[in-house]
């Protein structure tokens, strides 16, 4: 996917000085841990990284794919904390997109190691990990077998109420779960569907996507020392077809900060994942017919920046919102009200959401469900031309 | 007529009945009775094990014998087409387990449910499918018996009893809890079979499913096709118990070889009359699958090849059939080789009516989210996108949505690959 090769390279030094720390508590999230359980160790990642950013300052890394850059991230993550584990279905074998590949032979099977296929167990069990002070990091094999640990009581009724409920005596900030989301081409109902909407509903857990290798690498080490649980959700679609240098060092980037990729004045393009390649074409087309687009990619998307959103659309007057899952209550929903919320007078054009259809995900129709650039082009000239 | 005796751990197939006797071949009528014994003794927990001795006749010996090898030649078929790229999404073959479909199709009737997960290609054919309907669903084809809208893990049948193929592990189990519930509230003689695989067996709804099916005595049957690995993962290293026939505690269970269509009969006939007495049951079907578990898992890295052919050299329920027909003198060799050829072509012509039905109609998209007229109106969403468009896509859909009697006058279909 070459155009994600053309995304601006995040600005390294700059984002690290403000990395997790200080962005989240700006936010009223996550305030200082208190008395050193999992997850006060954010301001000592930080520093570290300063100075190996000192050290590394114009270091590149290999080319390399999603898969890999997530595979790497792991690496350091359980090399960097000895009570770091990563457990899932089938993942001491490297997992079925080989995400996990070589951790088993590196770290132990006591450390990385298969789970039965029992998706609320492996959630529950990472939460009681985490609550010993542990970094948990969950793998669920696909985002569509996330739902046994959805409903019944795991990642919304035990993850994300924990520290809330106990008066801030326990968490379980140190589980991350990882899982694969969205269209492959062809991978019909339960190995596409994207469940993102579903996590932002719930206060107390994070919810991360990545873009790239490079943001994919950051961002997952972000999520996995972040003092709270957090859902990553990974484009599997990208897993191969992404593939960019990434820098082979220990880096993170910070969370609930949006990043503007494509500066633009007449429209703001909001999205996440590999939904942004798919928008990111969609600008270069609107561009050749006189259209500036802004993009960003959100990244966290609970808790999310609606700061750099706001200024955009101040900006530009004009916002579309764009994911693969279902339009109907889909974020782009909350995205918008927010925007309308704090945007009102400065809005030129109602809110355009070019989603996913409200059909369940099919399977041979997936080209016409699917938020396509063309659908993505036809919205910014009709918001444009409004 | 005790003719297959076990020993090894591979429980080869006797010798003994591996002769053939062309010469002394019979007419047979379908009163003869022909009693064969089981390849090993059931293992019972907290019931008595069933009768080693299976009566059958030379009509069911027969088609068990065609059956199973179309069975075997649809998954190789099918195979062969999801390599070609003619199947897309993901396929679960069943070759190596075709003993257990064919096994209880033969104790019970279509008014007997069956509900399965996506490993449901030979269970559709078992419950009356034909093959074209199953190549046409895998190929997403109109004439599929999900109209296409499926794919190879969504097959069902309602006159079959057949409630589907299920995407997510161990969901279906609990559905089919519900579905005995609704066959003993309305007094019928019939019972439901929940098939799951020994990596479902660890999922924790299995053990909700069983506690309520227990505790009012439903006419349940929940049938583990042990094939040994789910996914990649041994069963061992995934089961603190991989006896699943005992999992139920408080259930009985029965272990059977699931590689012996004779033994899946005998099993299913007597769980069947269990579970109309006394409640539910679990059966173990010590089986094994041949192919990875899903296309893009080669099936080889996590047992060996060695493993796999012997498996094939000495429990493959097809090799099993074909010598019993021979030890019992219904067929001859060559005639066996004929039925197989029958088959190849009766499932080459399946494939080639299979890809000459058109894929679904664009509208399809939308039909099925709700019950027509009571559910969301889509054009409406289509309308905002299509406002100030010149798009073929927008075109298309708009086309598409304003029905089928307009739109199958047209001469090109549409087909959503090409529309972009």
């Amino acid at each position: 996917m070459t155009s994600l090769r053309r995304f601006p390279r995040f600005d390294f030094a700059s984002k690290f000085t403000t990395t997790s720390c200080t962005s989240s508590s700006r936010r009223g999230f996550s305030t200082t841990t208190s008395s050193g359980s999992s997850g006060g160790s954010c301001t000592e990642y930080a520093l570290t990284l300063q100075q190996q950013q000192q050290l590394e300052s114009g270091s590149t890394g290999k080319s390399i794919n999603l898969f890999s850059a997530i595979n790497q991230a792991l690496h350091i993550a359980l090399d960097s904390d000895p009570r770091a584990y990563v457990f899932g279905e089938d993942v001491s074998f490297g997992g079925v997109f080989r995400c996990t590949t070589g951790l088993a032979d590196r770290f132990g099977k006591q450390r990385v190691f298969n789970t039965p296929l029992c998706e609320q167990g492996i959630v529950g069990f990472g939460i009681g990990l985490a609550a010993m002070g542990n970094r948990a990091i969950a793998e669920i094999q696909f985002a569509d077998y996330i739902y046994p640990a959805f409903d019944q009581a795991c990642i919304v009724n035990e993850a994300a109420k924990f520290r809330y409920r106990s008066g801030n005596q326990f968490n379980c900030g140190g589980l991350t779960i990882r899982a694969p989301y969205g269209a492959v081409g062809h991978g019909g109902h339960y190995h596409s569907q994207s469940p993102e909407a579903f996590f932002c509903h719930v206060p107390g857990i994070k919810v991360v996507i990545p873009r790239c290798p490079s943001q994919a690498k950051g961002l997952l080490l972000s999520c996995i020392r972040d003092p709270n649980p957090v859902v990553f959700f990974e484009p599997k679609w990208l897993y191969r077809l992404a593939v960019e240098e990434v820098p082979e060092h220990d880096y993170m980037l910070p969370l609930s900060e949006a990043e503007v990729i494509r500066e633009g004045s007449d429209i703001t393009l909001v999205g996440w994942g590999a939904q942004l390649s798919v928008m990111e074409q969609a600008c270069v087309e609107a561009e050749k017919e006189g259209i500036s687009c802004e993009l960003i990619d959100l990244k966290t998307l609970l808790p999310w920046d609606k700061e750099t959103v706001e200024a955009s659309v101040c900006k530009t007057g004009r916002l579309l919102i764009s994911h693969e899952a279902p339009v109907t209550g889909g974020f782009g929903a909350e995205i918008s009200a927010s925007i309308v919320e704090r945007c009102f007078l400065r809005l030129e054009a109602p809110v355009a959401r070019i989603c996913g259809l409200d059909t369940p995900f099919p399977l041979v129709f997936e080209p016409f469900y699917m938020p396509t650039k063309n659908k993505i082009l036809d919205a910014i000239k009709s918001t444009v031309n409004y | 007529m005790a003719l297959i005796h076990r020993s090894s751990i591979l429980k080869p197939l006797s010798t003994a009945a591996a002769a053939s006797f062309p010469s002394l071949r019979r007419p047979f009528s379908s009163s003869d009775t022909i009693t064969v014994e089981t390849s090993i003794p059931f293992t019972a927990h907290n019931c008595d094990p069933p009768s080693r001795s299976v009566e059958t006749s030379p009509a069911e010996l027969m088609s068990f014998f065609r059956d199973m090898a179309t069975m075997r030649r649809m998954e190789i078929a099918a195979d062969s087409l999801y390599k070609a790229k003619l199947i897309r999404g993901f396929c679960h073959l069943y070759d190596g387990q075709e003993a257990v479909a064919i096994g209880m199709e033969a104790a019970i009737t279509r008014k007997d449910c069956i509900i399965t997960a996506y490993r449901d290609h030979c269970l559709f054919l078992g419950r009356g499918g034909t093959l074209v309907e199953a190549f046409s669903e895998l190929m997403g084809r109109q004439a599929g018996c999900s109209k296409g809208k499926g794919g190879s893990m969504h097959f069902y049948k309602k006159e079959g009893g057949f409630y589907g193929g299920h995407g997510i592990v161990g969901a279906q189990v609990p559905l089919g809890i519900g579905l005995a519930f609704a066959q003993k509230y309305s007094k019928e003689d019939h019972v439901t079979f929940a098939l799951y695989g020994d990596g479902a067996a660890n999922q924790g709804q299995l053990f909700e499913a069983l506690n309520m099916a227990a505790l009012w005595d439903l006419p349940a049957i929940l049938v583990c096709e042990n094939n040994h690995y789910g996914m990649g993962t041994a069963e061992w290293r995934a089961a603190k118990s991989p006896a699943y026939y005992k999992r139920g505690d408080y259930v009985p269970g029965l272990k059977v070889d699931g590689m012996d269509a004779f033994a899946v009969k005998q099993a299913c006939k007597f769980a069947k009359e269990h579970a109309l007495k006394n409640g539910p049951l679990i059966l173990e079907m010590d089986t094994y699958r041949y192919h990875g578990h899903s296309m893009s898992d080669p099936g080889s890295t996590y047992r060996t090849r060695d493993e796999i052919s012997g498996v094939r050299q000495e429990r493959d329920p097809l090799e099993r059939i074909r010598k019993l027909v021979l030890s019992h003198d219904l067929a001859t060799e060559k005639e066996l080789k004929d039925i197989e050829k029958e088959v190849r072509k009766e499932v080459d012509d399946a494939i080639a009516q299979a890809k000459e039905s058109p894929m679904p109609e664009p509208f399809e998209l939308f039909t099925n989210v709700y019950v027509k007229d009571f559910g969301v109106e889509m054009i409406w969403h289509l309308e905002q996108i299509g406002k100030n468009s010149e798009l073929c896509f927008l075109e298309k859909i708009q086309l598409a949505t304003s029905g089928p009697t307009r739109h199958q006058k047209k001469k090109n279909r549409i087909s959503p690959n090409k529309c972009f």
